[in-house]
């Protein structure tokens, strides 16, 4: 019982994060029919959005202390961060200390500015060419920001920890009497997957903006009679897809330690869970990405791969390539997308 | 010739004369001066060229004709080279029956993906093969180990049976692919002054194996059968309305195009025999799509003209350092010298990949035919201007239009 309520949480877990990269593409996907594939690009730039957010908080300055040495008996050089100077020791420990929280104000704005670049400057030249140049071309942008990225941060995986008080773990099930340990870190971001998510549908779903977004979803042409701009909202929403998956990928640092090409692995897996939950389907694209998590989780435990050898390997293909050929619109798919 | 019109057989004639004198057009500097390092015509190098023009001719067959953009190529590939390497594991070292084998075993592999993922077209089908290709990246790389060998890569012991050859030669090493006695790695050098042209019997099977590639796929462009399939690319709906069922013929492509793929593995397995599961993952299938977008899709000689540019330059960039660039510019002012070289910098050597990605991002987006394309335009251009020359002389002669 314990280790099945262990493999949920792990799946819950594994689902938030493709999840949040799933409704990020599925918005732009439904808002612009476009097909990005540089959207692991956009989650990595969030990630390395909580890297450089560590890396300014931890400049800093040296100071020859006199009253120290070191093991040489030299004065000690005592490196001290900027923001522990103008805040002191305390303040300005734990502003260094919430780096990746912290991060998350940071990287807004900015993944808001780059989905609006890249859909102004580029994806909007693309939207009556079909859609195999749409993929090649956000395919090529998705290398070129990878090596970038590449280019000033390095090629190895950088530390980004989490903040100390998040840091251990917790047993989660002490109050029904249970011994689930799990990383506190892992909670966080699981319910921070459901803020957001919970945000977006209802922002949706409550907001004027939100309804004629959808309405857009529904019948772009006949919005754009009524003579309202909807060009430009759905610049928005792809400017809040980005940033959704931005979020995803500053809050999954401390999971695993960023690289460039963390967002190239993410990629085809959060395409699978598209496909799955229905082209075009916000709930869809949710549901498949903590449903593909879970089943991976489940695959992954001990028992069934003794039964089934590698089945955790392809068990989310295998789910795919089942769905598409029976339920060729995914799981809420809707009728008349992508059916060419 | 050879049942071709008289364009497709200058093609033809283009790229034999290309591939069969490379290693005299890829060294053009002499083996001492500064340059020598950007000679390509050496072996290794010249294999890969024409391995991944077969690929991307292969490619080509599926997705210039009929528009299926496949993103799981790859794995194809990578089954050609595993199959290969086992031949040599167990039968023996002759080339022709590990080849044989991986373009047959591909072909398979090819039915029975295709079967799957052609049943859906568009977006649908890129996700599909690109699910297929990962799975069995991954595959690979767990479960499949005792045939794969997993992170390693299959590599050839002195304890494979090889029941047709010698598990071992009589000094003890493991016997080298050969073609009925012939070395792969056998090369002749000859030395012309100061030049060194190196001549592969590795890379002349190669060669000769690409040129009846081409040749099939150029008589295939031309069948009634590449005639069918252009119009599933323009529009399969009306096809379908005709009464016409199109998947047989998708699928024909998609096999096709497999085979040519497994050959191309295979033959990388012929050249160097070992295979690792890194042939398969889905970069190594964008790689292909980028060679053939690059070249021209849907052109005869894009792919193979693709895939020597990609091949050759990144050998170039990736060899050009710092030190190369400020010899080059060492005719400008000092600032200007470091203010060029910092800017260049991020584009050569490692980098090569950035410039390849602006590269192919400027292609798809204001030349969708690929270099054959540019070709094209410029010619046209200076077609035009002679045209206006003369034009001029005889009157008014081009229509508003």
């Amino acid at each position: 019982m314990d280790a099945i309520l262990l493999q949920i949480l792990n799946g819950l877990d594994k689902g938030s994060a493709y999840a949040l990269i799933a409704l990020g593409l599925t918005l732009i996907f439904g808002t612009l029919g476009v097909v990005n594939f540089a959207h692991g690009a956009l989650f990595m730039i969030g990630a390395f959005c909580a890297v450089t957010l560590q890396r300014i908080l931890n400049l800093s300055f040296e100071l020859v202390d006199e009253t120290q040495t070191d093991f040489l008996g030299n004065p000690l050089k005592v490196k001290t961060p900027y923001v522990e100077a103008w805040f002191g020791p305390d303040i300005g420990g734990s502003i260094i200390d919430w780096a990746v929280p912290l991060a998350i104000l940071f990287a807004i704005p900015i993944m808001i500015g780059v989905g609006y670049v890249m859909e102004r400057g580029l994806i909007k030249h693309f939207y009556k060419r079909p859609h195999a140049d749409q993929i090649l071309v956000t395919f090529g942008l998705a290398i070129v920001l990878q090596e970038v990225v590449k280019y000033f941060y390095g090629a190895n995986p950088i530390q980004t920890p989490a903040p100390d008080a998040l840091n251990g773990v917790v047993n989660l099930g002490a109050a029904i009497g249970m011994d689930i340990v799990y990383p506190v870190w892992r909670v966080v971001y699981f319910f921070f997957a459901v803020l957001i998510i919970g945000g977006i549908f209802s922002f949706l779903q409550f907001t004027t903006f939100g309804m004629v977004v959808r309405a857009g979803m529904a019948d772009r042409e006949t919005v754009g009679l009524l003579g309202i701009n909807i060009d430009r909202r759905f610049t928005i929403m792809f400017g809040i897809a980005a940033a959704v998956a931005g979020l995803a990928g500053v809050m999954y640092t401390p999971i695993n330690s960023p690289n460039y090409h963390m967002g190239m692995d993410f990629l085809v897996l959060s395409f699978v869970v598209v496909v799955v939950g229905g082209m075009g389907s916000l709930p869809g694209a949710v549901l498949a990405g903590f449903l593909l998590g879970v089943l991976e989780s489940f695959a992954s435990m001990n028992e069934v791969k003794s039964l089934l050898p590698g089945i955790d390997q392809i068990i989310i293909y295998v789910v795919a390539i089942i769905i598409l050929l029976t339920r060729p619109r995914g799981l809420m798919g809707r009728k008349g997308v992508m059916e060419e | 010739m050879f049942g071709l019109d008289k364009k497709d057989t200058s093609k033809l004639i283009i790229v034999a004369c290309l591939a069969l004198l490379a290693p005299f057009i890829l060294n053009p500097f002499p083996t001492d001066s500064a340059l020598a390092q950007f000679n390509a015509g050496y072996p290794d190098l010249m294999q890969r060229f024409v391995i991944f023009g077969i690929f991307a001719i292969g490619f080509n067959i599926l997705f210039g004709l009929t528009g299926y953009l496949s993103f799981g190529h790859a794995a194809f590939l990578g089954v050609g080279s595993y199959s290969a390497v086992w031949m040599f594991k167990l039968i023996g070292m002759n080339v022709i029956p590990a080849i044989v084998l991986s373009v047959i075993v591909a072909g398979l592999f090819a039915l029975l993906i295709g079967f799957v993922s052609l049943r859906r077209s568009g977006i649908y089908f890129s996700i599909l093969t690109l699910a297929f290709a990962q799975m069995s990246f991954n595959l690979a790389y767990s479960v499949l180990t005792p045939i794969t060998n997993g992170e390693t890569g299959l590599q050839l012991t002195l304890e494979d049976p090889r029941i047709l050859g010698v598990s071992a030669t009589a000094d003890g090493s493991i016997p080298v692919t050969n073609l009925f006695g012939l070395e792969m790695r056998s090369t002749f050098e000859m030395a012309v002054g100061p030049w060194a042209f190196q001549f592969n019997a590795g890379y002349y099977l190669c060669a000769l194996i690409m040129l009846a590639a081409f040749y099939l796929s150029i008589r295939i462009f031309r069948s009634p059968f590449g005639m069918m399939l252009r119009a599933v690319k323009s529009n399969q709906q009306r096809m379908n309305y005709t009464g016409l069922n199109t998947r047989p013929y998708t699928l024909a492509a998609f096999v096709i195009s497999g085979m040519y793929a497994g050959l191309a593995g295979g033959l990388m397995a012929s050249m160097d025999p070992l295979a690792g599961a890194e042939r398969m993952q889905w970069t190594a299938s964008g790689e292909v799509v980028l060679m053939t977008i690059l070249g021209g899709a849907g052109t005869l000689i894009g792919p193979v003209l693709g895939a020597g540019f990609i091949k050759y330059f990144e050998n170039i960039f990736s060899k050009i350092n710092d030190n190369v660039l400020h010899t080059w510019f060492s005719f400008l002012p000092d600032g200007m010298e470091d203010a060029v070289v910092f800017i260049i910098h991020p584009f050569i050597g490692k980098g090569w990949h950035l410039t390849l990605g602006i590269l192919f991002m400027l292609v798809v987006i204001f030349l969708p035919g690929g270099l054959v394309e540019g070709g094209q335009r410029i010619k046209g251009w200076l077609s035009r201007r002679k045209a206006k020359d003369g034009g001029k002389a005889a009157g008014e002669t081009n229509p508003a239009e």
